[in-house]
């Protein structure tokens, strides 16, 4: 493993940060994308079965075949990872859109009457108080996409995309184990570096939550 | 002033909340709405502010009619406090209270400054300013609501439940500290709750309302007591009515008698000097009252202590009303009610029987039960 390093030490860091960004642009666009969709399904009760439904299906739709299927879909070249950006931020929307709105909804009626009675309008009440009460859960929610994507990412290997992945295909082909091992931890690596900061966001955000007597 | 003009609501799947509401909440008094859970009161506030529209009927601030006035600003005009307060758990203390004068536009450090006023204002103190209402007892958090309510300056309050969520010593506190701001305020007051005695406590005027959201009696206090308008208002105000209107009539000049006392500390003879059938009341240094000491059970040559003080009796102030007046007499061993002067000093000490001939006596010269005096915390004692 540390021959196979000091080797291709270069083309390792290229493919960690690859990596990285491949599973982090997603969950970012997810993110932005699942807040307005979690607020219509919290705001509107018929609309809520639809689009929990519906990502709860796209979420069980094969990664290796929505990777495949992306680009008759999309219209882009078989090898780009434009590809697996759009279905990973597929998933994350479809994990996010269903925390985001059942936190929105677990906003206590009280909080919700009192901010209403205090005349926040429409996009203030929702930006100044039903979106900071629901952090904590959102963030949650995010620390399992994040963990989720550098998982998916991957599975993008198999799609001629170079990333950690491909240190699984190649070292099943090669028959090196230790290839796959290093794969395998610097996956772990970069999650748990993903799952820090996302933590340490979600703490600066809710200062409030940690303020107990 | 807030006026009622034959206000219904009605929602579409056909049950009617509110039934053709006709009320006038007068300028700088309380008005409570009391009644049984579904009898509209709290949609009835909520029309006020138009977080509840009203089916047909006109809601009136002042000369304006509710309905007329953008949605969003008449509520920043309106202070709302709500049980369990509300308080929005990720903001400050002081970024609470300083909601709407943020939202109305004002600079940041006069929105703060004034937070800082109100807390002082409702009891708080100023180093909660930075605190989370996670942080904060029940009672405090309600005065917060209390606070952000008033934070604009409101002239119009609606208060819906907002002590039912605390202990009774806390609600029976922050029951007393409202009437004492309002004093200071006199704001337009409309206040909802299920409790009859908490509605007779604050309200100028009550307005008790039955199932079906029907006004069945409006009238103030004493007269609610006093004269029930059917068996669902004679029903709902409770028993004790005779014993509870006596709250609102002052007790006057009563006919006191001098009560010999003991310091604490005094030997057996001296107390057995100053006993009166049996008991002997103890004052600390200051003449307060502490409580009373029955001399059989005190041994020659012991002193009185604390511990053989019997504490079950009240004390009534000298301005309180005849049923404080009554309660310490009826409540002390000795039978004889202690009254104390608004400084806490032992004035002298009254019968039952003395008090009850004073009743009897001004029911004879026909006075009426309209003397409003604020109702003593019942149990009340040094």
């Amino acid at each position: 493993m540390i021959t196979y390093l000091q080797d291709h030490f270069q083309q390792t860091v290229e493919r960690f940060y690859t990596h990285a960004w491949l599973a982090v642009l997603p969950l970012v666009i997810g993110l932005v994308l699942a807040i307005p969709l979690g607020w219509l399904a919290s705001r509107y009760r018929r609309v809520y079965p639809g689009v929990i439904n519906l990502a709860g299906l796209l979420y069980t739709l094969p990664s290796v075949a929505l990777f495949v299927i992306m680009p008759s879909i999309i219209h882009t070249k078989i090898l780009s990872p434009i590809n697996v950006v759009v279905a990973l931020t597929i998933y994350t929307v479809a994990l996010m859109v269903r925390v985001i709105a059942d936190a929105l909804i677990a906003v206590p009626a009280e909080v919700r009457s009192a901010a209403v009675a205090m005349g926040f309008t429409g996009l203030g009440r929702f930006l100044r108080v039903d979106l900071p009460i629901a952090v904590p859960v959102i963030v949650a929610g995010l620390r399992v996409a994040a963990a989720s994507n550098v998982g998916l990412v991957s599975v993008g290997a198999l799609i001629g995309v170079d990333q950690l992945g491909s240190l699984f295909t190649e070292g099943f082909t090669l028959f090196v184990g230790s290839i796959v091992l290093l794969g395998i931890l610097l996956c772990v690596l970069l999650a748990l570096i993903l799952d820090t900061t996302i933590v340490l966001i979600g703490r600066r955000l809710t200062t409030w939550q940690r303020a107990v007597a | 002033m807030i006026k009622f003009d034959s206000v219904v609501k009605r929602y579409p799947d056909g049950t009617t909340a509110v039934d053709g509401l006709d009320l006038v909440a007068p300028s700088g008094q309380i008005t409570v709405l009391v009644g049984p859970s579904g009898c509209g009161k709290t949609t009835s506030l909520r029309m006020v502010n138009r977080m509840v529209e009203p089916t047909s009927g006109t809601v009136w601030l002042d000369d304006r009619d509710t309905a007329s006035v953008p949605a969003a600003e008449l509520r920043r005009g309106i202070g709302y406090v709500i049980q369990q307060a509300g308080l929005f758990p990720h903001r400050t203390i002081a970024d609470n209270i300083a909601t709407v004068p943020l939202l109305l536009g004002w600079d940041k450090r006069k929105a703060k400054q004034r937070a800082l006023e109100l807390m002082e204002r409702v009891g708080l103190p100023t180093d909660l300013a930075r605190r989370y209402p996670a942080q904060l007892s029940g009672g405090q958090q309600q005065r917060v609501g209390v606070a952000r309510a008033l934070a604009a300056d409101p002239p119009v309050m609606l208060m819906d439940e907002p002590f039912s969520a605390v202990d009774p010593v806390v609600r029976a506190e922050l029951q007393n500290e409202f009437l004492r701001l309002q004093s200071e305020l006199d704001k337009t007051i409309l206040f909802v709750t299920h409790d009859i005695d908490e509605a007779v406590k604050l309200g100028d005027e009550v307005g008790v309302m039955r199932v079906g959201g029907r006004l069945a009696q409006l009238a103030t206090p004493a007269e609610l007591l006093a004269d029930p308008v059917d068996d669902f208002v004679a029903g709902f105000v409770g028993r004790d009515r005779g014993y509870r209107s006596l709250g609102f009539r002052a007790a006057g000049d009563l006919p006191l008698v001098t009560e010999p006392t003991v310091r604490l500390g005094a030997d057996q003879a001296e107390a057995l000097r100053a006993a009166r059938d049996g008991w002997v009341l103890a004052v600390d240094e200051d003449a307060r009252p502490q409580g009373w000491i029955d001399v059989r059970q005190l041994d020659p040559g012991t002193t009185v202590g604390p511990d053989l003080l019997h504490r079950g009796g009240t004390v009534a102030k000298e301005d309180d009303s005849l049923r404080a007046a009554l309660d310490a007499a009826l409540s002390a061993p000795s039978g004889r009610g202690v009254i104390a002067g608004g400084d806490g000093r032992l004035i002298g000490t009254i019968t039952a029987r003395e008090v009850v001939e004073r009743i009897e006596a001004e029911r004879s010269a026909g006075v009426p039960a309209d003397t409003r005096e604020p109702e003593p915390a019942a149990g009340s004692r040094e």
